[in-house]
């Protein structure tokens, strides 16, 4: 059983078809990259992922662990495992990120039918996760994400991944608007935390952050339709000949 | 209709009438009565209200409020309450860590209730009544020189019947740390009950202090039509607490007159979380130059709470700032008033003021009215005003949601942050912790799941 078994997904937003039946099994262990041009449907299908409801799901089907994905709510997404970083992180003025983290984790606990994590608990291993993404300890009692600059929220999403845990992590387009610097920092946030029961899920449209986090699959999302799958080598064609040779290809075929 | 236009006019009247024999019949017995000054003083109180009645929605300053629940109402004054609810029903109102506590009950002081306990030297606190007749030229300098009659007929009809509340006395360059505590409990009786509690505060020179008060109920029909009248002397530092959290069969009308001097600096915080009908007026006048004043207010109602608040910001003086910051949540079908209006008079140069009005939506019937209002004399100024209005946002519900959060807490946690921006203005202190877990339990009411235990930000507080 894979963790995550998408088949045959159709996803209509505002009543305009944008998945077009995408099919993708991801193990445990594994890394899979999703690339595709702008408007080709990767975010729909990562907000999809995450049980965002606005988006209407027209057929097809998502397991999740051997759960029906489709049936839970975002919170119960995120209590089972599923972990989305978002392409946009939103602001909460007036909740600060410790609060916010912890209340978090102390809602997967509850969920999973374990003990609160008190703040004395929970501050020491926060603050080891924060030196890994090189985070300022300010951070904690700033506001969710208010007036962070772009690096410093796509680290904030990272941070929360790794607090959580979750089975399987979702990057959004975690890398644009990132300098190299803070994309290594980024990638190593990832790295560590990879391990044979966590899966990824890396949605990009550029091969730059594959040279850090590198996958184990490689898949091209054309027109809401995964066209290719490939290695990583994958991801190093597309850079060189673009994703309209690959969508074309499709299209021939 | 016009038929009952007639009526309402008619009942309206009838009302008139039994103000008009209360007050001929307290004038010849309340304390104090032997005094002119304080005759002249309450004679011309009720006379203005007897000509100008209640105000009705066509009233510019009453625009969004209808008061005909008020003015059909036959309301009746208890100036000598024989029965007091027991000292048990009152505890878990109390505030903790308050430097002394006055109890009113319908208005009258209740020695039986209240701890004055050990002040500091300088610092004077007693009931009005106590005062008037104890001591009253300690109070005729003040009492009622701050507050004009004419511009508004409650405050005629708490002047008419000024007699009891609370008088606080802090001298020249002391320091009061904790909070003076001022609790009014309106009970239940066969009738309906007016109370016009009447507070005199005087911060002198150089002083600092806390005052609270806190208007609670023990069920039945209820007017409390208070007025306080705060004098902040030069350099004093004055925090004013009000806070509203009576039952839904109660009305509450108060106007906080503050007189700044000279670099006084005067905080006003308002949280309004109960009865059916609210007007909170506050009214500072910068009467000394380099005076600061903030005028900090929450008021969060359901159902069909109507909360009104009526600001009056005056610079009379030079190198003043005031800033305004009030936050309305509304849920249901209720009805939130944000009235600031500023005015600078010409002598007021380098003034800054700043206004603000943020208000939640929580359903598609709830109404929000806000009106900024500038008047300005003097050409060096610096006024700004901005009102927002807006509904809990589906990206950052949808965030939390997507961190394992329920939708319920989720809720919470935006509408308690929202709040909290009006908590984080209060200084640390007994008064801020009273307030902190008031408006947590309302926010928790008005999303339907139970409150947290302290606000996001204290408990994300890490050094």
């Amino acid at each position: 059983m894979s963790l995550l078994e998408i088949k045959n997904l159709h996803v209509r937003v505002d009543g305009n078809e944008i998945l077009k039946g995408v099919n993708l099994n991801v193990d445990a262990g594994e890394v899979h990259s999703i690339m595709g041009p702008n408007g080709s449907g990767k975010s729909t299908l990562a907000q999809v992922l995450a049980r965002r409801e606005s988006y209407d799901v027209t057929q097809g089907e998502i397991l999740f662990n051997g759960r029906d994905l489709l049936a839970m709510k975002a919170e119960e997404a995120a209590c089972e495992g599923l972990f989305l970083a978002f392409q946009y992180p939103v602001e909460i003025p007036g909740v600060s990120n410790a609060y916010f983290l912890r209340s978090a984790l102390n809602a997967v606990h509850k969920y999973r039918g374990q003990d609160e994590v008190d703040a004395m608990d929970f501050l020491p291993k926060l603050r080891e996760k924060m030196k890994l993404l090189e985070m300022d300890a300010k951070f904690l009692n700033r506001s969710v994400n208010e007036a962070f600059s772009g690096g410093e929220k796509k680290r904030n999403e990272i941070l929360q991944m790794a607090v959580l845990e979750p089975k399987l992590g979702i990057l959004d387009e975690t890398d644009s608007g990132l300098d190299i610097d803070a994309l290594r920092i980024v990638a190593s946030g990832v790295n560590a935390m990879r391990g044979p029961d966590r899966a990824f899920l890396v949605v990009t449209h550029y091969q730059r952050l594959l040279n850090y986090i590198v996958p184990d699959r490689v898949h091209v999302l054309v027109d809401g339709r995964i066209v290719k799958s490939g290695g990583p080598e994958l991801a190093l064609q597309l850079e060189d000949t673009g994703y309209a040779t690959v969508g074309s290809a499709a299209g021939a075929a | 209709m016009g038929a009952s236009k007639v009526a309402s006019a008619i009942q309206s009247s009838q009302a008139l009438e039994t103000y008009a024999e209360a007050f001929s019949v307290f004038e010849k017995e309340a304390i104090g009565r032997e005094l002119p000054w304080l005759r002249k003083l309450r004679q011309e109180g009720f006379d203005r209200f007897n000509a100008v009645g209640f105000p009705t929605t066509r009233d510019e300053d009453w625009r969004f409020t209808n008061l005909s629940a008020i003015a059909q109402t036959p309301f009746r004054m208890v100036r000598n309450p024989h029965t007091l609810p027991s000292a048990r029903q009152i505890e878990p109102f109390r505030m903790v860590g308050a430097a002394c506590t006055l109890v009113f009950i319908d208005g009258c002081f209740a020695p039986s209730l209240s701890s004055i306990g050990q002040l500091p030297r300088g610092v004077t606190v007693a009931s009005l009544s106590a005062e008037i007749a104890k001591n009253p030229s300690a109070i005729e300098p003040h009492l009622g020189r701050y507050l004009s009659v004419q511009r508004d007929p409650f405050c005629a009809l708490n002047t008419a019947f000024i007699e009891d509340g609370a008088y606080i006395h802090v001298a020249k360059s002391v320091v009061l740390e904790a909070p003076i505590y001022l609790l009014y409990v309106s009970t239940a009786h066969e009738f309906p009950v007016v109370s016009h509690p009447r507070n005199l505060i005087v911060a002198e020179e150089n002083s600092q202090a806390t005052i609270v008060e806190d208007y609670v109920s023990l069920g039945g029909k209820a007017l409390c039509n208070t007025v306080t009248e705060l004098v902040a002397a030069d350099q004093s530092i004055v925090a004013h607490y009000m806070i509203e959290r009576e039952d839904a069969q109660s009305f509450n009308v108060s106007t906080l007159r503050i007189q700044q001097g000279r670099a006084a600096d005067v905080a006003s915080h308002s949280v309004l979380v109960g009865a059916a009908l609210v007007r909170n007026s506050v009214h500072p006048v910068l009467n000394g130059e380099g005076g600061e004043c903030l005028i900090n207010g929450l008021f969060v109602g359901s159902d069909r709470q109507h909360l009104d608040n009526y600001m009056l910001v005056e610079h009379a003086s030079p190198h003043c700032a005031s800033r305004q910051f009030y936050t309305g949540i509304l849920a249901e079908h209720a009805h939130g008033v944000f009235h600031g209006r500023i005015i600078v008079h010409k002598d007021a140069q380098k003034t800054d003021a700043k206004q603000t009005n943020r208000n939640l939506l929580l359903s598609d019937t709830a109404q929000i009215d806000t009106k900024p209002q500038l008047e300005i004399y003097a050409d060096d100024v610096k006024c700004t005003h901005g009102a927002t209005i807006g509904q809990i946002e589906e990206d950052a519900l949808f965030y939390l949601r997507s961190r394992g959060i329920d939708e319920a807490s989720a809720r919470r946690l935006l509408l308690t942050a929202f709040a909290n921006e009006c908590l984080d203005r209060m200084k640390e202190g007994p008064a801020r912790t009273h307030v902190d877990s008031l408006i947590q339990n309302y926010v928790a009411s008005v999303t339907g799941s139970a409150p947290i235990q302290a606000s996001p930000a204290a408990v994300g507080e890490v050094k």
